[in-house]
């Protein structure tokens, strides 16, 4: 029997607000546990929330990147459920009409451009952390409870684990382009719950879905997945059934672990929150917003083929990040030639931020110090060789057209400066003067040799190169 | 319908599961009596045609009112702490959280 | 001494020409509240050192002559936090918590010099409609001290009613601040939904719940309201409309007002006194040249059903953050997280707690939403609509507070469904969010009776304004309780 797979996937995103969704508590990771709290957050008698602006915007701009609908008239709504990081005992979210849906992306598998759809996006509030000691207790920091999220729920249109690799790479791209998260799953703030189910080819009916949580990275989506699709293969090919349940990847054997059978479904008994009133999104806001988006990475990709005449590849590359397509369109900006641009970001730039662990946005480079010293490479100011150096410096912070003066490293491409020094050399050497006579190629690389040693590198090959000819062709 | 049946003691026990409450044996047999006569009480609602009537949750005259996203750290954690009927070097101490699947949002 | 023969601008007036100190009216307010709480029990917690603190440094600081309420004593409900100042919504569950901020109405009565005298008992969460629902005391009915003084500001309305203070803040979820005023006595008022914060009152049902005075006076009732309404940051459901000064326009006519008088409102239950206190209140106001018209609210019977699932279900929720976890109480020698859930809430909880939790989380429960909250939610409108047809033509409305006047203690306790059906005139206001105020308009066998007068959405001032009438051409409102047993 042949399966098809379904695969539906729900990311909660943390947006990055100075402060809480609903509390004016700042936003802040690190701190000492329950430092950043509040009445509000501790969820005290007689406290009441807040709606912070900040995120219901954050909330739109996400929509947007999604291509989804905006509901224009939505409301918060309580989730009820006990646990000890959910202090009110229930969560402020967004059920019955959310901010979003109907949004999608597209993905790309196999060279396969592939649209997946978005049921819905709403915004709501992070829980607090438990954590757990063998001693028999567990310890609650309320400090991320009230954190913002938004929480993106896809249409069952995934139909393998490669999919969805695509899926959470293409959606954590958009998202990180409109700035409203940093989108680090190694950081928590975007978190995956995926859940998988099969059924025989022609199947009209989906089959049990199993669930999968706190994956910590897209690899081990994929993994878990793709493990799971194979196990569920397995149970049904010897004639089992697939139960509902929630499992865990291990990430040490790369199998699946059962952790509970859902008996029926969980009861939240969810209903419109009455400390918020409804929420009306007009169409100037959401205009307002549309125009201060920045430039998605598609349309950006397309820009650097058809204006700036790149690579489609090296376009990709460029636009992973927004802060490297931002690097990369402001040292153009800058006056640096596009190609030689996207040859260093790609190359010693990239290089440099592997080598260093750290991320572009985090180092002293900038986009001014790039380009100027890209634009004395064009101009001949500076060798290639040179510049090798001068990337070094622009590292540090330095400014490198002054950089480049102190350190005596500008090219000598002066005829008059030059002459003088070649002259002498094809004086001392009449082996070569006769060899190159003789038709002897390598006699001319010998002499430009002496010439870069005399001048410790600085001479300007090419113009070196022009005089050397001119010299030996007047003997 | 389903709603006008009288409510039983297994109901009352699963309502009171969802809840986090428990009933001693005696207690639960007054609860359901009582919950059930209450339950009919409810069930008048029904008569009612509301068809084409849509249901207000909220009477307040705002929408629409949102604060800044501005930060203010009230730096209420000790006093919060001090409430606390049992804590650890900063941290809400509870009994060993089992079921660690459950919390997820 | 009592408040029984004085009022706001007279005590003021003293305040101010220094007859008089905050610090010795304090003293005197305290020395007469202790007395009374053993007969009455209205207070939970007496704050003597706080409030003679206070009344000092406000004689120090010197009383403003432009602030009315400079140096007044007044009593606060005991679900309405206090910062530093213990307090327990009559639970088990907050026996011992020590709140960290003031709700809004607090604060602004500190701002404006008021004296927090102490916190009143009251049901429960502020669960029932006689004050025997607290987990520390029954307060008893100053008018009769084997009856209740109505719930569940029961505590609130009693003190007022025996002098005790000038004047008190309640809530009124489905009535608890009109009932006991109708059972007690004295004025008391919910203001529309969103007219006052919130902000720091422990939630019972939050589309319904409002702060409001209890008073000797209309006219007192309206300055007190003055003080605390308005809109508040904290609480996004608190209105941006503009605070008129409620205390103006009382010049005790009603001339042209048209009065609407529902027929449901007299209908089967209402004992024989209290609808001929209504309509002799209704001739009242004929005398005094208003209209009166038999109008109908025709969805009135099917209030306390549709309330008791809306204020439940919202319970149901608010309540669940009593989990023994971050503050108030925890049960003993607890085995596993499960316990401690389990057992604090069920140690923690009263009776009638329990029951409003279980009916709300029933009727949100999976596969019970649409035919119980949803629905209440829907009769919810056409109370609304019913309200609205009445106001088209008219100015505001009158019928009984209650069916009854004061029932006697553990007389209708062991009957919940029983004790609910009194609340059949009290709920449709919260359901709407109108203001309503109850003022006394009568006695029935030596108890006090109530008229109710509903208005529009934030026109209090009507409802001030009538009540201000009829009390100055009546004069139930100068009788005072003798505090004693059977008359
Ligand atoms: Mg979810
Ligand atoms: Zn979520």
């Amino acid at each position: 029997m042949n399966f098809q797979t379904t695969i539906g996937l729900e990311v909660h995103v943390e947006l990055k607000t100075n402060s809480k969704i609903f509390s004016p508590s700042p936003v802040e990771f690190g701190d000492e546990p329950n430092a950043n709290t509040n009445v509000i957050d501790w969820g005290y008698p007689g406290v009441l929330p807040t709606t912070n602006k900040g995120v219901v915007e954050s909330g739109i701009k996400a929509a947007l990147a999604l291509h989804a609908e905006i509901e224009k008239h939505n409301h918060f709504d309580r989730k009820n459920y006990f646990y000890p990081d959910n202090p009110k005992a229930y969560q402020i979210t967004q059920a019955d009409k959310p901010i979003a849906h109907d949004g999608w992306i597209e993905i790309e598998v196999d060279g396969k451009k592939k649209k997946i759809g978005i049921a819905e996006m709403h915004i709501e509030e992070d829980a607090g952390k438990n954590t757990h000691n063998p001693n028999g207790y567990s310890f609650v920091d309320l400090n991320r409870q009230g954190t913002p999220l938004i929480e993106i729920v896809s249409k069952p249109d995934i139909a393998s684990p490669d999919e969805a690799y695509a899926y959470l790479e293409a959606l954590r791209q958009r998202i990180q382009f409109t700035g409203v998260s940093d989108v680090k799953m190694e950081e928590g703030s975007m978190r995956v719950d995926v859940n998988i189910s099969i059924r025989p080819y022609g199947s009209d009916k989906y089959g049990t879905k199993t669930e999968l949580k706190n994956l910590n990275s897209f690899n081990y989506v994929r993994k878990g997945l793709a493990y799971e699709e194979k196990r569920q293969q397995q149970v049904l090919l010897s004639g089992g059934t697939i139960q509902q349940e929630t499992r865990r990847f291990d990430e040490t054997t790369g199998q699946t672990i059962l952790m509970r059978v859902k008996e029926g479904s969980d009861d939240y008994r969810y209903f419109p929150e009455p400390d918020l009133p409804a929420l009306s999104i007009s169409d100037d806001w959401i205009q307002d917003i549309q125009e201060s988006m920045p430039e998605m990475p598609g349309k950006r990709r397309e820009r650097y083929v058809s204006e700036l005449g790149l690579k489609d590849y090296d376009a990709m590359v460029l636009t992973q990040t927004k802060e490297m397509s931002d690097f990369f369109d402001a040292t153009v900006k800058n006056g640096a030639d596009a190609k030689m641009a996207a040859n260093y970001l790609m190359g010693d730039v990239n290089a440099y931020l592997n080598d260093q662990q750290v991320d572009l946005q985090d180092t002293q480079l900038t986009p001014e110090h790039l380009a100027a010293m890209i634009k004395m490479i064009s101009d001949g100011t500076i060798s290639t060789k040179i510049a090798k150096k001068v990337f070094k410096a622009i590292t540090k912070g330095e400014e490198p057209v002054a950089w480049v003066k102190s350190k005596g490293l500008v090219q000598l491409s002066d005829p008059a400066q030059l002459q003088p020094i070649i002259k002498k050399i094809v004086d001392d050497n009449q082996q070569s003067v006769d060899d190159f006579k003789n038709g002897k190629d390598r006699a001319v690389g010998y002499l430009v040799g002496q010439v870069m040693k005399q001048t410790r590198g600085q001479a300007n090959p090419k113009v070196v190169n022009e005089l050397l000819m001119k010299e030996l062709n007047n003997r | 319908m389903a709603n006008e049946e009288k409510i039983d003691k297994a109901q009352v026990e699963h309502v009171a599961s969802l809840a986090k409450l428990q009933f001693e044996d005696a207690d639960l047999g007054k609860f359901t009596t009582q919950l059930g006569d209450i339950m009919e009480l409810f069930n008048t609602l029904s008569e009612v045609d509301t068809s084409n009537v849509a249901p207000t949750f909220s009477v307040t005259d705002q929408f629409n009112t949102m604060r800044e996203d501005v930060a203010v750290n009230s730096h209420q954690k000790e006093a919060l702490l001090k409430n606390a009927p049992d804590t650890e070097e900063g941290f809400i101490r509870v009994p060993a959280i089992i079921d660690e699947s459950e919390g997820a949002n | 001494m009592n408040y029984f023969d004085t009022d706001l601008t007279t005590l003021h007036d003293k305040l101010v020409n220094k007859e008089l100190t905050a610090e010795q009216l304090t003293r005197e307010t305290l020395a007469k509240i202790k007395a009374d709480n053993e007969a009455i029990n209205a207070y939970i917690t007496i704050d003597e050192e706080g409030a003679l603190k206070a009344a000092k440094a406000i004689d120090e600081k010197g009383i403003d002559a432009d602030n009315l309420w400079a140096g007044i004593p007044v009593a606060v409900k005991d679900n309405i936090v206090t910062k530093g100042l213990r307090t327990t919504a009559a639970s088990k569950m907050l026996e011992n918590f020590n709140p960290i901020y003031d709700a809004t109405v607090i604060e602004k009565l500190r701002a404006n010099d008021v004296i927090v005298i102490g916190k009143t008992n009251l049901d429960e969460f502020a669960m029932g409609g006689s004050t025997e629902n607290s987990y520390f005391k029954t307060t008893h009915n100053p008018w009769n001290v084997n009856k209740v003084p109505g719930g569940s500001s029961g505590g609130s309305a009693a003190t007022v009613s025996a002098g005790g203070v000038l004047a008190a803040l309640g809530t009124d979820t489905g009535g608890s601040i009109r009932q006991p005023a109708s059972f007690t006595g004295v004025v008391g008022v919910k203001p529309t939904y969103g007219r006052v914060s919130r902000w720091g009152i422990i939630a019972f049902g939050s589309s319904l719940d409002q702060v409001g005075p209890f008073t000797r006076s209309v006219k007192d009732n309206a300055a007190l309201l003055n003080l605390i309404a308005g809109h508040d940051e904290h609480d996004m459901t608190s209105s941006d409309k503009a605070v008129p000064d409620f205390t103006a326009g009382l010049d005790g006519s009603v001339k042209g007002m048209r009065v609407a008088l529902p027929k449901e409102y007299l209908g089967e239950g209402v004992d024989e006194n209290v609808k001929k206190a209504v309509l002799d209140a209704a001739n009242t106001f004929k005398e005094l040249g208003a209209t009166v018209d038999e109008v109908s609210l025709p969805h009135s019977k099917y209030g306390i059903a549709a309330y008791y699932i809306i204020s439940s279900s919202e319970a149901s929720s608010n309540l669940q953050r009593f989990d023994g976890i971050r503050y108030g109480f925890r049960a003993q020698d607890v085995k596993n997280l499960e316990d401690v859930y389990v057992r604090s809430r069920s140690e923690g909880f009263g009776d009638e707690v329990k029951r409003r939790i279980m009916l709300g989380t029933y009727s949100l429960s999976a596969g019970y939403y649409d035919a119980y909250f949803r629905k209440a939610a829907e009769v919810r409108t056409l109370m609304i609509n019913d309200f609205k047809k009445v106001f088209e033509d008219h100015d505001f409305i009158i019928g009984p507070t209650a069916p009854t006047p004061a029932f006697g203690i553990g007389e209708e306790s062991s009957d919940p469904k029983k004790m609910y059906m009194n609340d059949v005139l009290t709920v449709p206001v919260n359901m709407a969010g109108l203001p309503g105020m109850s003022l006394p308009a009568g006695f029935s066998n030596g108890l006090p009776v109530g008229l109710q007068i509903i208005a529009k959405p934030f026109d209090e001032q009507t409802l001030y304004k009538a009540g201000y009438a009829f009390e100055q051409a009546t004069d139930f409102h100068k009788q005072t309780p003798e505090i004693g047993g059977d008359k």
